[in-house]
């Protein structure tokens, strides 16, 4: 499959998927609606990004930017209605899945892709044991005995490392803390050895301390089993540390995109900036912290043109009628950028001054 | 007078009572009777003089069993002996994991629980000692404002009538006649539309609603405003405007605020003073830069090191320490030292002895960023944020 | 419903106070028809009214609150005139609309159309006594119990778990039993001695979650006391789900009170119920069973519209719905 430069400029790849050159992700045009009593909100309004196996997607947003619905619906998790998807492609290994029925999806379905949720504790059964749910997965999915399931389910978790897996494999969800919770989420995840991993806010909810162990837990497993993994996120620390590249949206829309580095060191639209700007940092006393103006936009009433316009320092007319495609970004004198793209009228003076 | 600092009986009730060797003494004030009360309480503080002052606090959570006739069978020390001082004009700090007790703290000072031990000075009037109209007036001069901005304001009430209770519950506050003015000035001064006073709650975001609580607080002239986590909950593009109203508010009225969070990087850009609290203690407490740049307690600069940093390359150059295990229960706490169990650098003494919130002998007496108090036995400088 | 914007919707910015802080677009305020005060009350009613159940019960019970009021609009005829003579269990006459040989005449030769008309306002008495009734008394008992807690809330759980285990047919029972001369009243104390406990426990599960919300720890926080913070915080967020219980129960007291009248220990002659008319038809119930069905009809359409009421006010007044 090539990939066709459409109308909202996909920006070519950074690095090469497998030998085929199938991303093994790759979510085109996706639009994904709700119907509610005040009208249709539109929370992805034509996203397309890719993952290839042993990649590290970060997305980054707000609430209500459509992060999470946007893995809600690779994940085929939707609650259909309100949601509705009227539009786009899901490519798994070349595959639409919008078009799979749901028996084959549900394969896929943590077999192939597996998620891990922010909140480990609501999303483990509280009436099983730890190890039983670890081992249904085997059951399930593998026609495993009880047995030969509970061994498993040790052996998943001392790869996650939670001490005395033995020991505790018969423990219920509520006896663990929220790190090892989201340990077991993990294993969960793994069990079936997926391809690709969404990780929904996976740290959110824990310490700071707990949350370096956890990320450093997920990026190790990652290596060594090369899956791709989706992060998504809304915070700007812990990206920088484990992704390869991120994918900024606002609005239910990609307004950047860049490998990591090179979106904090010079980002491209003026949301990313501005959010890079107001937030304080640990190395240094700030004065007054800058902020972005205005609230997130109402996504039953998008502002027409840019979303961002009416937060936007630079916004002119041209933004206020006229909505930016995912223009590739280039160096000031046209050297391409691989991978990088922004979505604002202006991106050539937020990236170049 | 000088000696109630140190609580000298607490002391020998309970060896792990933390005493603070170097806070500064508390002036009592000899208040006794309710007008005196009152007059002590309404009198100016000078700036960067101690408005509140806590000392020894503890609160002890008894666990029970049985239904009908309830049996103590232990208890959660959410808070074990914590002191402070809170300087007039002043923003102090408070980080910690969650459990830490930080946000326990934040109730004792609001007198929404009743400490188990311990002294809270407000103005050298021991405010846990008071009830029915002095404590009312207590109430008019610290107030907090919430984390979450969906669950804090009367979803029933209009925003009018949410900033107005506090001239309902303190008629002595405002005239009647003006307090609708009022309400008024209050929501343009957190940068609201004075014509909103009819709307309710739900019909605002969450950084708008926000604004209404700080409102809320602000109604009755307090000096002192507890924080607890007050934009975590928010979207980072709005937290930046939550952060610097509070900064704008405090330097208008004069605020003293302890701000209790867990975001290390808005505690620094916030804060002049910062305490760091582990399982219901304080481990280290200093100025901004003390902390930050030359943290001495082991878990400080372990919780320095796992904060992620928005830049990867100053990410890259860090010195990461990342700790084993989790935050023990506070029902059962290690002994000693409460870290010793994820601490390094833990040794025999370190589970026999409980270290003292104090500056560490080696800094003592030195003209070092790294004197400040630390309650470790083995405190050394380590730097783990890189200078910007 | 759309509804205009309003000029000072469309105005873009609002004005902050020195400091610039920040700047709040109306672009993201969440409705054409935001500037409007909306009370969570109001949006209840917003929803109540595309409700089509609310509707069909809204009509119904409107025609039998008339017809508990003002029997006269219905029918001239005297429910008690009974005419042996011409009448004696004489079957309906469908056409006649409205008049005394509608529905056809009972044993004693009384229009059943009458009788059923009159009928309807010892029941509606009833059912909203006795749900007034019990909303107070067992809204207070949950009210205490939730909000104090402690050895109040042991010993008042107690006591309402004691008078859940006894039947409110068979509490209705025994206790109009002791009376021989019974009125209406008599039988709203009898169902209220023994129908409160529901709404006690609704209310304090209630009371419970609304005492630990952030905004009342605020109102303890400002110094407001105990009835303020019960008043104005707790119980009117506390309320919705005992108002949803109280109108899906008044249904039940209606047909409890019918059950113990036909028992013949409920109401008496001379009072007209439902209850009594559907006792003495049984008699005839081969011949005639148009003396029974008709009364047995009202009946269970009022009980039926309160229920729907109850449904359309809970589905109304469900927050995951915004």
């Amino acid at each position: 499959m090539t990939t066709t430069t459409e109308k909202t400029g996909r920006v070519p790849e950074p690095r090469a998927g497998d030998a085929s050159g199938t991303p093994l992700l790759e979510v085109r045009d996706l639009h994904v609606e709700f119907h509610t009593r005040d009208g249709v909100a539109k929370a992805v309004n034509g996203v397309n990004y890719s993952v290839n196996a042993g990649e590290t997607l970060a997305v980054l947003g707000e609430s209500g930017s459509g992060k999470s619905v946007t893995a809600q619906a690779i994940m085929g998790i939707l609650d259909m209605p309100p949601g509705k998807i009227p539009q786009g492609e899901i490519l798994f290994k070349g595959q639409d899945m919008l078009k799979m029925s749901a028996e084959e999806r549900r394969k896929i379905r943590g077999s192939k892709i597996a998620m891990i949720f922010q909140d480990a504790l609501s999303s483990l059964n509280p009436v099983l044991s730890v190890g039983y749910q670890l081992g249904e997965m085997f059951r399930v999915h593998q026609g495993l005995s009880k047995k030969d399931a509970k061994a498993k389910a040790v052996e998943l978790m001392d790869r996650v490392r939670i001490p005395a897996a033995k020991q505790r494999v018969g423990d219920y969800p509520h006896q663990f803390s929220g790190g090892m919770r989201q340990r077991i989420m993990i294993a969960m995840a793994l069990a079936l050895e997926p391809d690709l991993i969404i990780a929904d806010e996976p740290t959110t909810a824990l310490d700071v301390t707990v949350q370096a162990q956890v990320m450093d837990l997920l990026a190790e497993l990652q290596r060594e089993f090369n899956m791709g993994l989706i992060l998504i996120t809304h915070d700007l620390g812990v990206v920088a540390d484990v992704a390869d590249k991120i994918a900024v949206m606002y609005a239910g829309r990609i307004v950047e995109t860049a490998p990591v580095k090179e979106l904090y060191a010079r980002p491209a639209h003026p949301y990313t900036r501005g959010l890079l700007d107001s937030i304080p940092r640990l190395d240094q006393k700030g004065q007054e912290l800058y902020a972005i103006k205005g609230l997130p936009p109402n996504l039953l009433r998008i502002p027409a043109g840019c979303a961002f316009n009416p937060r936007c320092p630079r916004a002119e007319d041209l933004c206020r009628t006229e909505s930016p495609a995912l223009h590739a970004v280039t160096e000031r004198d046209g050297t391409a950028l691989p991978g990088r793209g922004s979505a604002c009228h202006f991106w050539k003076e937020t990236i170049h001054g | 007078m000088a000696d109630s600092a140190k609580n000298d009986k607490a002391v020998a009730a309970d060896a792990d009572t933390d005493v603070t060797p170097n806070v500064s003494e508390v002036e009592v004030s000899e208040a006794s009777t309710t007008a005196e009360v009152e007059a002590v309480l309404d009198a100016p503080v000078e700036r960067g003089e101690p408005i509140l002052q806590v000392r020894n606090l503890v609160k002890h959570f008894p666990l029970t069993q049985g239904i009908l006739f309830k049996k103590q069978i232990g208890a959660v020390k959410a808070v074990d002996g914590v002191s402070f001082d809170l300087y007039q004009g002043e923003t102090l700090g408070i980080v910690g994991e969650s459990g830490c007790g930080k946000s326990t703290v934040a109730k004792l000072l609001m007198m929404l629980e009743t400490a188990t031990s311990g002294e809270i000075f407000y103005k050298g009037q021991d405010i846990t000692k008071l009830s029915g109209r002095a404590l009312k007036a207590v109430r008019r001069n610290i107030q907090m404002v919430f984390q979450d901005p969906y669950t804090s304001l009367n979803p029933r009430m209009t925003v009018g009538d949410i900033i107005g209770e506090p001239f309902e519950i303190h008629p002595e506050a405002a005239p009647k006649g003006d307090r609708r003015q009022r309400v008024r000035e209050l929501l343009d001064v957190v940068g609201l539309n004075p014509e909103y006073i009819n709307r309710y709650p739900h019909q605002f975001s969450g950084g708008q609603r926000q604004r209404i609580g700080i409102a809320r607080g602000l109604a009755l002239n307090p000096e002192v405003i507890i924080c607890d986590e007050p934009v975590s909950a928010l979207d980072v593009s709005v937290q930046a405007q939550v952060v610097n109203l509070m900064e704008k508010l405090q330097d208008e009225f004069n605020l003293s605020y302890i701000f209790i969070a867990h975001d290390l990087s808005i505690v620094r850009h916030i804060s002049d003073r910062v305490g760091v609290m582990y399982l219901g203690k304080m481990a280290e407490i200093g100025s901004d830069s003390e902390i930050y740049d030359h943290p001495t307690h082991p878990y400080t600069q372990a919780l320095l090191s796992a904060v992620p940093v928005p830049d990867p390359a100053a990410s890259a150059a860090r010195d990461r320490i990342i700790l084993t295990g989790d935050v023990p229960s506070p029902a059962n706490p290690p002994s000693g030292c409460r870290f010793r169990t994820r601490c390094w650098k833990a040794q025999d003494k370190c589970a026999e002895e409980v270290p003292l919130l104090a500056v560490p002998e080696v800094f003592a007496g030195r003209k070092t960023p790294a004197a400040h108090e630390s309650a470790c036995h083995f405190a050394e400088e380590r730097q783990v944020v890189p200078a910007a | 419903m759309p509804e205009k914007t309003s000029p000072e919707a469309s105005r873009s910015t609002v004005a902050v106070a020195a400091g610039g802080a920040a700047e709040l677009t109306e672009a993201t305020v969440k409705k054409a028809d935001q500037n409007k005060p909306r009370s969570l009350g109001q949006d209840a009613w917003r929803e109540l009214r595309r409700s089509p159940l609310f509707w069909i019960s809204s009509v119904l019970l409107l025609l039998f609150i008339v017809m508990a009021i003002a029997p006269g609009v219905f029918t001239d005829a005297d429910p008690r005139q009974a005419d042996l003579r011409g009448h004696y269990l004489s079957p309906p006459n469908w056409s006649h609309l409205f008049q005394a040989d509608w529905f056809g005449y009972n044993q004693q030769g009384q229009s059943v159309y009458a009788r059923t008309v009159h009928g309807a306002r010892a029941s509606i008495i009833v059912g909203i006594c006795v749900t007034v009734a019990v909303t107070v008394f067992g809204g207070l008992v949950g009210m205490l119990a939730g909000y104090f807690g402690g050895w109040l809330d042991t010993l008042l759980s107690r006591i309402t778990d004691i008078f859940f285990g006894i039947p409110l047919l068979l509490g209705g029972l025994v206790t109009l039993q002791a009376f021989t001369h019974r009125t209406v009243w008599t039988v709203v104390l009898g169902l209220t001695l023994f129908g409160w406990m529901q709404i006690a426990r609704v209310m304090r599960g209630a009371v419970i979650t609304q005492k630990e919300a952030d905004f009342v720890t605020a109102a303890r926080a400002l110094g407001a006391g105990t009835g303020r913070i019960l008043f104005r915080h707790i119980l009117p967020n506390a309320l919705g789900p005992v108002i949803v219980v109280a109108t899906i129960a008044l249904g039940g007291y209606i047909s409890t009170e019918a059950t113990l009248s036909y028992l013949g220990i409920g109401l008496q002659d001379p009072v007209i119920s439902w209850g009594v008319d559907i006792s003495d038809a049984q008699k005839n119930l081969r011949d005639a069973p148009h003396t029974l069905l008709v009364p047995a009809t009202f009946l269970s359409l009022t009980v039926l519209a309160f229920i729907l009421l109850g449904d359309a006010v809970r589905d109304a007044l469900d927050p995951k719905l915004r």
